[in-house]
């Protein structure tokens, strides 16, 4: 306890420190951020809630990471992680969400569990239970003598951002941007004016596949993977999306900031062995605000 | 009178199998756990329609509070918890024994107490948000535990090991569990063909409505869930005194291991049956243990697989595939004759 108040008081002693803690926290938030918003897309859009989103994620850190050892340049890993994470998410469409869609709401959320399962033991198997992460020979920046922001995190941040608005672009101007966020409003309707939605929900799928393994490619160069992180990336997620709500685009951002930020205070004042307790209890606490909102929501209703 | 003959049957094989096999006695005690994990979440998931992920919390907590119970009445926990000293306290085998069964009732208590305040927060969620979140508590809770070393944290906790012979402790474990569960089969018996039952199926099938029928349904949802809530609990005292050692993470809030076999249980044999959850632990618990022995390394890539095959093709599980194509061996005569009348 004494130790908490003395994390505690060092903010306070040194404002600086916040400083630093809330760089580092916002950096991690935008990745954060790229993950929950494909399981906000493919939440909105097919209605299926995906608990592997985080492996996808780890996934796509094990391709860069393991191509990065066999001689591609690193940065090379951003674009091949999405390529080919794009297919393994087109084959995991196919086998598997295909026929969760139009079932019931915990079909979905119990396949992409064993999903999870299945995919963080074969990454176990292929690549090792231990952490891994691929060193970048570039310097860190000083600002103000205290605050160090390593090169390779600042452009792991702006690949994040590059991503996002290539995305959000691709929503807004494509036809098939187009199709998925009118099937997202109203299958039915976007069937009958001709749209093929069978080919939108397996876009869909394979594209959040793809922007979660390249934010893993991004995360591997940056910080550390490890075959059972996975869980904490989709809980994470969860959490940013019920923050932010559905098609709610500067939510999720500000909401994945957020829990960035928030993860590096406790991780500071508690120690670092809290960071997975924290990104969970931040998902309770957004439920139950939720179910208090819906509450007065309800009673106002009376 | 059959049925008479046939349950006559199966208490006989219950009694009878830790000596015909005495080899797996230790599997059988696991069996009847996943017999009763299953039952107990059917339950809420099968019977009330509130699908949760984090049962396993119950059994995580019920471990810790027996331990606690045992240890508080004999040794300071704190003392005894700190890993270097634990091997100079001791044990009787009255204070054993004591702990073993006041702790197990102890944490079956403390789980359905837990139950309650827990289900008050999140029986306000519906669907999916009430399985993430109980799985949310879950995960939570067993970070929290590593964390506090009063607990042991990360190292877990060391429990007396049986006093005596250990092939009657086995023997000894497996009739705590089996009577566990015969316990909760026949209550669960009882249980659905009361009107309790009817409430809380009628939460399940439509829960606006149940509650315009005059049901109080989060009376009844509070007490369903404390009610299987306890009965983890206790299998969870039972199974921190089997195991001896046990730490937070792996072992006792073990969410992706007990925590979803479980529900894949209740599944496999059929939701919302009596037979079902029985049925589907049985083979969960055959097949887990093939796979354990003949892929090694690959079994979980397995078990996985099998959960995502159960979930996405085969959700009505074994009972409801057998009340869609035999209907008659349970009872049901109407659909029968619907099918004469239409051939």
């Amino acid at each position: 306890m004494d130790q908490f108040l003395s994390n505690i008081g060092l903010l306070f002693e040194f404002p600086i420190v916040n400083l630093k803690i809330i760089i580092d926290g916002l950096m991690i938030g935008a990745l954060f951020a790229l993950a929950a918003y494909g399981l906000a897309l493919v939440w909105g859009v097919m209605n299926v809630k995906n608990l592997a989103q985080g492996d996808f994620v780890i996934a796509g850190g094990y391709v860069a990471w393991y191509l990065s050892r066999h001689g591609m340049p690193p940065l090379l890993g951003v674009p091949v992680a999405f390529v080919v994470m794009w297919g393994v998410g087109w084959v995991v469409y196919r086998l598997v969400i295909s026929r969760v869609i139009e079932r019931d709401l915990f079909t979905s959320l119990l396949a992409t569990f064993g999903l999870a399962i299945i995919m963080a033991q074969m990454l176990n198997l292929l690549f090792g239970s231990d952490t891994q992460s691929i060193q970048l020979d570039y310097d860190t920046l000083y600002f103000f003598d205290f605050i160090d922001i390593p090169i390779a995190k600042l452009l792991g941040v702006l690949m994040a951002t590059a991503l996002a608005v290539a995305v959000v672009l691709f929503m807004k101007k494509s036809r098939m941007g187009q199709a998925i966020r009118a099937t997202s409003q109203d299958a039915r309707a976007a069937r009958v004016l001709g749209i093929d939605t069978e080919k939108v929900y397996s876009f869909t799928f394979s594209l959040n596949s793809a922007i979660c393994g390249a934010a893993g490619a991004i995360i591997v160069m940056v910080w550390v993977i490890q075959p059972f992180y996975g869980i904490t990336y989709s809980i994470r997620s969860f959490v940013i999306v019920t923050a932010a709500g559905l098609g709610n685009l500067p939510g999720v951002i500000a909401a994945g900031l957020g829990i960035g930020v928030a993860e590096q205070y406790g991780a500071h004042i508690f120690g670092i062995g809290y960071q997975q307790a924290i990104a969970v209890l931040l998902l309770l606490l957004v439920l139950v605000y939720r179910l208090v909102q819906q509450r007065r929501v309800r009673q106002s209703l009376k | 009178m059959k049925k008479t003959l046939f349950y006559a049957v199966l208490l006989l094989i219950t009694i009878a199998a830790p000596y015909l096999f005495p080899d797996y006695g230790t599997q059988l005690a696991t069996l009847w756990l996943m017999i009763i994990v299953a039952l107990t979440w059917d339950m809420t998931g099968g019977q009330m329609g509130y699908n949760s992920l984090g049962n396993i919390f119950f059994y995580g907590t019920g471990m810790y509070v027996a331990a606690l119970i045992t240890i508080g009445m004999v040794h300071p926990i704190g003392e005894y918890t700190d890993a270097s000293r634990s091997e100079l306290m001791l044990f009787t085998e009255g204070q054993y024994f004591t702990g073993l069964i006041v702790g197990s009732l102890g944490a079956g208590l403390f789980c359905a107490l837990s139950a309650v305040i827990i289900g008050y927060i999140t029986f306000g969620l519906r669907g999916p948000y009430f399985a993430i979140g109980t799985l949310g508590v879950a995960i939570a809770a067993g970070e929290l535990v590593s964390n506090w070393d009063w607990v042991g944290g990360g190292q877990g906790i060391q429990l007396p090991v049986y006093p005596g012979d250990l092939d009657t402790g086995k023997v000894v474990f497996y009739f705590l569990f089996a009577i566990t569960g015969v316990a909760l089969f026949i209550f669960l018996k009882w249980l659905y063909s009361t009107r309790f039952g009817a409430a809380i199926n009628a939460i399940r099938d439509d829960e606006e409505k149940a509650e315009a029928m005059g049901i109080h349904t989060m009376r009844y949802k509070l007490t369903a869930w404390a009610l299987s809530a306890f009965f983890v609990g206790v299998a969870g005292g039972i199974s921190a005194f089997q195991l001896i050692h046990f730490e937070p993470l792996e072992t006792a809030y073990q969410t992706i291991n007990l925590g979803i076999f479980m529900v894949v249980c209740v599944l496999l044999g059929g939701k919302g049956t009596l037979w079902g959850p029985v049925v589907g632990a049985i083979l969960f618990h055959v097949i887990k243990e093939v796979t354990w022995n003949y892929l090694l390394g690959w079994q979980w890539v397995a078990l996985g697989a099998l959960i995502v095959v159960t979930v996405v093709y085969f959700q009505d599980g074994i009972m409801g595939w057998l009340m869609h194509n035999k209907p008659e061996w349970f009872g049901m005569r109407v659909e029968k004759k619907e099918q004469e009348g239409t051939a």
